[in-house]
């Protein structure tokens, strides 16, 4: 019979404040469908982290000068330098070639260069992605070796752009959510001041908090819920149109986005947004049912 | 059954106390009024013995518990002892007699069975059986006030707050309250009345506690209005 009465109060009361529940649900469901979209985009730069790092090389190129006593040096000291998981030795020929092949749209620079003047050099693997600096610090400078360059550098200026993409999308997130919660604030409030005569009823009669608290509560929470489904919606219908489609040539670039990644946000977001909602209704009823 | 020891309740705010070391003692079974022109105090004494206000100092035990010490979680179930009736009859405009009274046992979580069963009765009891379907607007003032009573009424209370009951009424129903608040009584609830009816007072002969600026002036057994 509690349940009966709880359930119908709150169709009652959802029904009641038809625009501001509808008003709820959209903001509730735009700041969610942002923090799933920055929550894939955080997992997705993470993965391409984890990729392009495991991958990562250190070039050590050797000036056009360098003697072989210096190269055999450098060669006996990477290999025994244990943080290197491998590496290779591109010679005159195949520096040539790998810089031809790399140069062939522009035949005037290729022209214009004589295979003397192309470096040879060292490409380093490491079994730590992190030591790069160190790596760099500690061949830079040694007898031959003209100029050490990490493609953990260059990455990690993308990185940086992707990081504060993301940032721009939870803040967007958080700013959204923050109208959203007032907006929950503030209906609770009109729905608490609508049905004012049967909560001074319920007090004065000894009905329990908890009683009094929870069709107000589960109002809220209803909102958060269909707010995070309809998300949820949002973030599927971005996967199949934009990450598929539209935008396929991107996804190639910044690795696929799995099902799997889309999938794990709809308990995320349902819980986020029932919480949330939830817990900003009881905090206002707490203040309002006081007085 | 109810103690006041040394109450004083001072608002935030207020120039002087409200109740001023009031001391008092009800019995369980008693009819007790408290008179006094308005904002004298009386009020304040409801609100102390339902704890919507905790005293500044002194200790207020009501069912041999002391209310001040009540956690406020507690709170609700303690109010389940107490019946209240208010001047302006406090009911739902979208509900039936019968539904204002079973709303009252449903909310403390009885069944539709009990109420059923309950309701009817306590309807019968305050002089209503018959009208139990009528909207509050289609009741006089007295028979919503019944209704009121019934409602305070219907979780059987040990004790019964009456707050002004009689006066949005006129004499002739305010008597037939009275009559009815008095069959509660001898069903041996304590009631407990604020009012300033002095009409009402002077034919009840009941015990009479006037409080003038927020001090017990006269608590005199079988009084009158002074």
């Amino acid at each position: 019979m509690r349940a009966k009465y709880v359930l119908s109060e709150v169709m009652v009361g959802l029904w009641r404040n038809v625009t501001m529940t509808i008003a709820m649900i959209i903001t509730m469901a735009v700041s969610l469908t942002m923090l799933g979209a920055s929550l894939v985009m955080y997992h997705q730069v993470g993965e391409m982290k984890k990729t392009f790092l495991s991958n990562v090389q250190v070039s050590i190129f050797l000036d056009t000068t360098v003697t072989d006593d210096q190269t055999q040096a450098l060669d006996s000291k990477i290999k025994s330098d244990s943080r290197i998981s491998s590496d290779q030795f591109l010679n005159k020929d195949a520096s040539w070639k790998q810089f031809q092949q790399q140069m062939q749209n522009d035949p005037a620079l290729l022209q214009s260069i004589t295979p003397d003047q192309v470096p040879q050099s060292f490409r380093l693997k490491l079994k730590n992605p992190d030591q790069v600096d160190q790596i760099a610090a500690t061949y830079k400078g040694l007898p031959g070796v003209d100029e050490v360059i990490d493609q953990a550098s260059v990455l990690n200026r993308v990185f940086k752009v992707l990081g504060a993409l993301q940032g721009l999308a939870l803040t967007l997130a958080i700013a959204q959510g923050l109208a959203a919660l007032l907006l929950v604030a503030n209906t609770i409030q009109v729905a608490a001041y609508s049905k004012r005569r049967e909560v001074a009823v319920m007090k004065l009669v000894g009905a329990s908090n908890w009683f009094i608290q929870s069709p107000f509560v589960l109002e809220a929470m209803f909102a958060g819920v269909i707010g995070a489904l309809i998300a949820f919606g949002g973030l599927v219908a971005a996967k199949f149109f934009l990450i598929d489609g539209s935008l396929s040539a991107l996804s190639a670039l910044l690795g696929e986005v799995k099902w799997s990644t889309i999938d794990i946000m709809l308990p995320l977001l349902v819980l986020a947004g029932a919480l949330v909602s939830g817990l900003t209704g009881w905090i206002t009823l707490r203040f309002y049912i006081k007085k | 059954m109810i103690q006041l020891e040394n109450v004083t309740k001072t608002y935030p705010k207020a120039a002087r106390p409200s109740l001023d070391g009031v001391s008092v003692s009800i019995d369980k079974g008693d009819f007790v009024f408290f008179i006094g022109p308005s904002g004298s105090g009386k009020s304040t004494i409801v609100k102390l013995l339902l704890h919507e206000v905790a005293p500044t100092k002194g200790r207020v035990v009501v069912n041999d518990k002391d209310v001040s010490t009540l956690r406020s979680w507690r709170i609700p179930h303690f109010r389940r002892s107490i019946g209240c009736v208010f001047q302006d009859f406090r009911l739902l405009p979208t509900r039936t007699a019968y539904e204002n009274v079973a709303f009252a046992l449903e909310v403390i979580g009885k069944s539709q069975a009990v109420a059923r069963r309950v309701v009817p009765e306590v309807l019968e009891l305050v002089g209503l059986g018959g009208k139990e379907h009528r909207y509050p607007h289609e009741l006089s003032g007295g028979e919503q006030q019944r209704v009121a009573v019934a409602r305070a009424f219907v979780n059987r209370p040990l004790i019964l707050l009456a707050d002004e009951p009689t006066g949005n009424l006129d004499p002739d129903t305010s008597i037939e309250i009275m009559r009815l608040l008095d069959r509660i009584n001898r069903t041996g609830t304590t009631v407990v009345m604020v009012t300033h009816d002095s009409n009402i007072v002077n034919q009840m002969r009941r015990r009479v506690v006037e409080i003038e600026g927020g001090k017990i002036v006269r608590d005199q057994p079988r009084g009158v209005y002074g």
